[in-house]
């Protein structure tokens, strides 16, 4: 449907922000439209003559310009795939999508709307007492609420953009760039200090650039100085979104060459809060019909983007912010009707019209045909870094605003300007000049100066009106609803917050807080310094996750045979950052191949610790549950670790190498745990020690050689050593050359019942020892295995994981590693819960046992619970794998001692339904639990 | 986020330690009673003011540090070596394990 394209253009006015050589089209609501380069999107929709532009959270109200900045409650829109974006602040540009959000089905027809017709019954906190029962319904109630969900779509095809972090460490922070900030800044600059200046607009000057000509000069002036000082960096269109300990500082860079985003990292000597002021709405009846707006939105609209506001104007003006609006439309050519002026004690009733301001009512009863209302009220000061930074806020009774106490900030924090008090440019340059020299000189660590004051000029207590209308215009909050909150008896700041959801919208108390507490003080007869705000909090602005995320970094972990194992055909896992390969193909056939020849595992992400000193032994003997004074060269020696707590940390095998030369392995997953728990002990309680502890993990590659004809095989790259059983028997050690690599470990032990080596190379030479070995082993049917069957292998054998098949809560003894535990050592690592386990616990504490389930089909899902027949649980399933060897499952199992015995029968609850029996074994190994072949 | 003035590092910001928590005296394990030990283990005074603990520096000098910290303000107003406190005792600055949440890059998952 065509119309005449209408232009609310006017001709050019002294620091407008647009290029009118430069057209831009775009669409809105799927029609297109031309604006200039310059415009906001909303600037360029009003000089279309499009004045609505959302409807409201709950009930569905048309809702155009209040604020004409960032936090404007009802410009919120759709540009292409990205939601929530601040119509009243973005850019346009060429080609954009705009479309508005939360309309259903359209914005001129929104069904929702008719929420104002049940509105009695949506009042504040209906969701606490509604859509509640009948539960069943909750599938359908959320169907129909997530349409009148307020927010914009996203899809999830919508490709991750590139966010980017910077850290910067500077000598003073300044958050904001009007007049008081950029001498604030100028003034840092000139004591020597580096300066990073912050401006959430475009571009610097905050109110002088809508000021008029006088003010324009000033920051024409201003702008060249700061641009002539090479130690201020300015940032535009960001903001500092908080203020954390120690003055680190999170800046939010929006649309940067690059990226999306870039959240900036500061860690600043002295933060100046410049922030200004924050004009405050006013409440009545009408007050948010689009027509209605503030002072600050109506000179921004005329002096930056040269858009005529309305044709018939009524102003209702407390300040002189208000008298220069009135100024302002008599020289553009609007009818100003009525000028309503709230220091004569006059004000407003209400504003009336259907869908947009058609009228205003005086309080005496006259009704004046308007198309717009500007209202000046009064200031929020936007206290929040202050807050973040230890201040709270006073009522200041004469300025009937909020403002900084001062007294509970640390040095390091300063404020200027318009959040501090009141002035004209001079006054404000010169209170900035003033705090940022304060903040180069206390940034350098030259102390001393006291912080000049700038006082608050005297300002009418207008909040409402004699009617009722919104205090929060985002979550469609209104004074009645509020007055409603203190009778039922929410009448704290906090608790009328959270009930009536005031202040939680996007702008987050900024354009909310003055007003409900105002509200909130007539309605319970508290007077508002009493009241108080509410806290505010982190992030200031909000900020993306994108930016949050930042740039993630997965860093991996291999060893140096993994090229091998891509390459011949190994599915990885993913251990921790390690990939590790699981499989070749067949875990089953490379467990078998073990048992029956020879196979080799990769497992250098084992732990390992290289420890010397003469002390080592009193530190084994420490951290170890067993005895460790008489372990001669050449031995190795299983061991495990528990806590104060008695309960198992890790386990593994050290070996001797030297008088003073031993080597630690731990478990992959503890290899870091272990090494701290080390340095602690060593550090802290026995620095009188003599231990080195070097991590060697990494330097070695690691190979397991197990099967039995493992020695054949190891004979044949182990150089000139005697590898039978009388030369180097189990649990021995030995260093030496293994195919041609010097300084080699290589260890006699074996966990899955096979006679086994462990080798540990130095980690350049691992693959070539690796390749050697499957050469050398070629005839003797050598297959790598993978970790996998290694967990078959084990299981088989009985061995357990520690965290796999013990928990937070096990106890040496509950691990079946009662036996090990040497009671009669000196003070060790969990000695005492450890004998006190063993003298009160044993016959109720868990055990571990192997199951062998009845079915010898059945592997019962490891978690698996152990229960009675009522249904009791009894234990758990801890490992469980179907052997290759045996030909049925095999099982691990932590259980109540009662059902521990050897033959006893036990039900297992599979987490699918069903139960299975399984019975206790003997022995917890299945495979060589003599350890025959372990010892060959 | 707080800085830990590291004795051997200077100032660095605390994602770079491991908190330990709050310093304990062991009790002698040969006399000590169940109800005291387990104290040991699990209770601490937890002030809303000065408190004295353990930091290790993870990725710095993996040392352990005592640092004397109030806990309201953040305040931070000595640390030094671990181990060498001002009473001349000698405590291990870890009890329980740290298995779970040992942020470190070694850790290699599942043996």
């Amino acid at each position: 449907m065509a119309t005449t394209p209408v232009s609310r253009r006017l001709p050019a006015q002294a620091g407008e922000l647009i290029d009118r050589s430069r057209p831009l089209a775009f669409r809105w609501d799927g029609r297109r439209y031309v604006g200039l380069e310059g415009d906001t999107i909303v600037s360029a929709l009003l000089a279309n003559g499009v004045d609505v532009f959302s409807r409201s959270f709950k009930y569905s109200r048309p809702r155009g310009v209040l604020t004409g900045s960032f936090v404007d409650p009802g410009c919120t829109v759709q540009v292409g795939d990205e939601p929530n974006v601040r119509g009243a602040h973005r850019r346009l540009e060429a080609g954009m999508d705009v479309r508005p959000q939360n309309v259903w089905p359209s914005l001129r027809f929104d069904v929702k709307s008719a929420n104002r017709l049940v509105g009695r019954f949506l009042t504040a906190g209906f969701y606490y007492k509604t859509f509640i029962k009948p539960q069943r319904l909750w599938p359908a109630y959320q169907q129909v609420l997530s349409r009148f969900a307020s927010g914009g779509v996203t899809s999830e095809q919508n490709v991750h953009g590139y966010y980017d972090k910077r850290y910067v460490h500077v000598d003073v922070v300044v958050a904001g760039a009007g007049p008081a900030g950029m001498s604030a800044a100028l003034a840092a600059a000139d004591t020597g200090a580096s300066v990073l200046l912050v401006e959430e607009e475009y571009e610097l000057g905050g109110h002088l650039r809508y000021s008029g000509e006088q003010s324009l000069s000033t920051l024409s002036d201003l702008r060249a100085q700061v641009a002539a000082r090479p130690s201020i960096e300015v940032m535009t269109d960001a903001v500092v979104t908080g203020r954390y300990d120690d003055n680190w500082v999170a800046v939010l860079q929006r649309h940067v060459v690059g990226a999306v985003e870039r959240l900036v990292k500061v860690r600043a000597g002295v933060l100046v809060a410049a922030p200004g002021l924050i004009e405050r709405p006013y409440v009545f009846d009408g007050n948010d019909l689009p027509g209605v707006m503030l002072s600050t939105a109506m000179r921004r609209l005329i002096n930056l983007y040269a858009v005529e506001p309305g044709e018939r104007a009524v102003v209702l003006t407390a300040n002189g912010d208000g008298d220069a609006a009135v100024a302002d439309l008599t020289r553009v050519g609007v009818d100003v009707v009525g000028v309503v002026d709230g220091r004569a004690g006059e004000t407003i009733r209400r504003a009336t019209g259907r869908g947009r301001l058609q009228a205003v009512e005086l309080e005496d009863g006259t009704v004046l045909p308007a198309d717009l209302l500007v209202t000046a009220t009064g200031w929020t000061a936007p206290t929040s870094l202050l807050n973040m930074a230890g201040d709270r806020p006073v009522w200041n009774v004469t300025a009937a605003r909020f403002v900084p106490s001062g007294t509970d900030l640390p040095s390091t924090v300063l404020a200027t300007g318009g959040v501090v008090g009141d002035g004209g440019p001079e006054d404000l340059m010169a209170h900035g000049r003033a705090v940022g020299t304060l903040a180069g000189e206390r940034a350098q660590g030259r102390a001393g100066g006291t912080v000049p004051t700038l006082p608050c000029a005297p300002h009418p207590a207008m909040f409402r009106a004699s009617t009722h209308g919104f205090v929060d215009f985002s979550e469609d909050v209104s004074s009645k609803e509020v007055v409603a909150a203190a009778m039922e008896g929410y009448d704290s700041s906090e608790l009328v917050k959270r009930f009536t959801t005031a202040t939680m919208g996007p702008s987050q108390g900024k354009l909310e807080t003055i007003n409900t507490i105002a509200v909130l003080s007539e309605a319970t007869g508290r007077a508002i310094e009493d009241l108080g705000t509410t806290v505010w909090r982190p992030p200031y602005a909000p900020i993306s996750l994108g930016a949050l995320a930042g740039r993630v970094f997965e860093p991996t972990r291999v060893s140096p045979m993994q090229g091998w194992h891509e390459q011949h055909g190994a599915v990885p896992l993913l251990a921790g950052q390690w990939i590790r390969p699981d499989h070749y193909g067949d875990a089953a056939r490379e467990a078998r191949n073990v048992r029956e020849n020879v196979g080799i595992i990769d497992v250098t992400p084992l732990g390992k610790l290289e420890l010397n000193g003469p002390d080592v032994p009193q530190l084994l003997n420490l951290v170890y549950v067993n005895k460790w004074s008489k372990l001669a060269v050449g031995s190795v020696r299983y061991g495990v670790m528990c806590a104060e707590d008695g309960v198992v940390m890790d386990d593994g095998v050290t070996g001797r190498l030297a008088d003073d030369r031993y080597l630690m392995s731990t478990t992959s997953s503890g290899a870091a745990t272990v090494w701290e728990w080390l340095e602690n002990w060593l550090q802290t309680a026995h620095p009188d020690w003599q231990v080195h502890v070097t991590p060697v993990t990494t330097a070695y590659a690691s190979i397991n050689v197990a099967g039995p004809k493992s020695r054949e095989l190891m004979q044949r790259v182990v150089e000139g050593g005697d590898l039978s059983t009388e030369a180097f028997g189990y649990m021995q050690v030995r260093e030496g050359r293994i195919a041609g690599v010097a300084d080699c470990v290589l260890w006699r032990i074996g966990f899955t019942g096979e006679l086994s080596y462990e080798l540990h190379v130095p980690a350049s030479y691992g693959l070539h020892v690796w390749e050697e070995l499957l050469e050398a082993g070629d005839d003797l049917g050598i297959r790598a295995f993978g970790v996998e069957a290694q967990r078959i292998l084990r299981l088989e054998k009985g061995h357990l994981i520690v965290a796999q098949d013990t928990d937070g809560l096990t106890r040496a003894h509950s691990a079946g590693l009662g036996g090990i535990v040497k009671l009669d050592k000196d003070d060790f690592a969990g000695k005492p819960e450890l004998a006190w386990h063993e003298r009160f616990a044993l016959a109720t504490a868990p055990r571990l046992v192997a199951l062998q389930p009845v079915d010898p089909t059945a592997v019962p899902p490891e978690a698996s619970q152990i229960v009675t027949p009522e249904g009791d649980i009894l234990g758990r399933i801890t490992s469980s794998r179907m052997s290759p060897a045996l030909g049925h499952g095999v099982c691990l199992a932590q259980v109540d001692p009662a059902v521990s015995a050897a033959g006893t029968v036990v039900t297992i609850r599979l987490p699918g339904g069903g139960d299975i029996a399984a019975t206790v074994q003997e022995d917890l190994a299945f495979v060589d639990p003599e350890g025959v072949r372990l010892r060959a | 986020m707080i800085r830990i003035p590291c004795p051997h590092c200077s100032a660095r910001n605390s994602a770079e330690f491991r908190h330990v928590g709050e310093s304990a005296t062991r009790p002698d394990p040969s006399t000590v009673t169940p109800e005291q030990w387990r104290a040991y283990l699990y209770e601490r005074s937890n002030p809303a003011g000065w408190t004295t603990e353990t930091w290790f520096h993870t990725v710095g000098c993996r040392r352990y540090i005592t640092v004397e910290r109030h806990t309201v303000t953040n305040e931070i107003r000595a640390a030094r070596p671990a181990g060498r406190d001002g009473r001349g005792g000698r405590e291990p600055a870890e009890v329980l394990s740290t298995r779970a949440d040992s942020g470190s890059p070694d850790a290699g998952g599942q043996a």
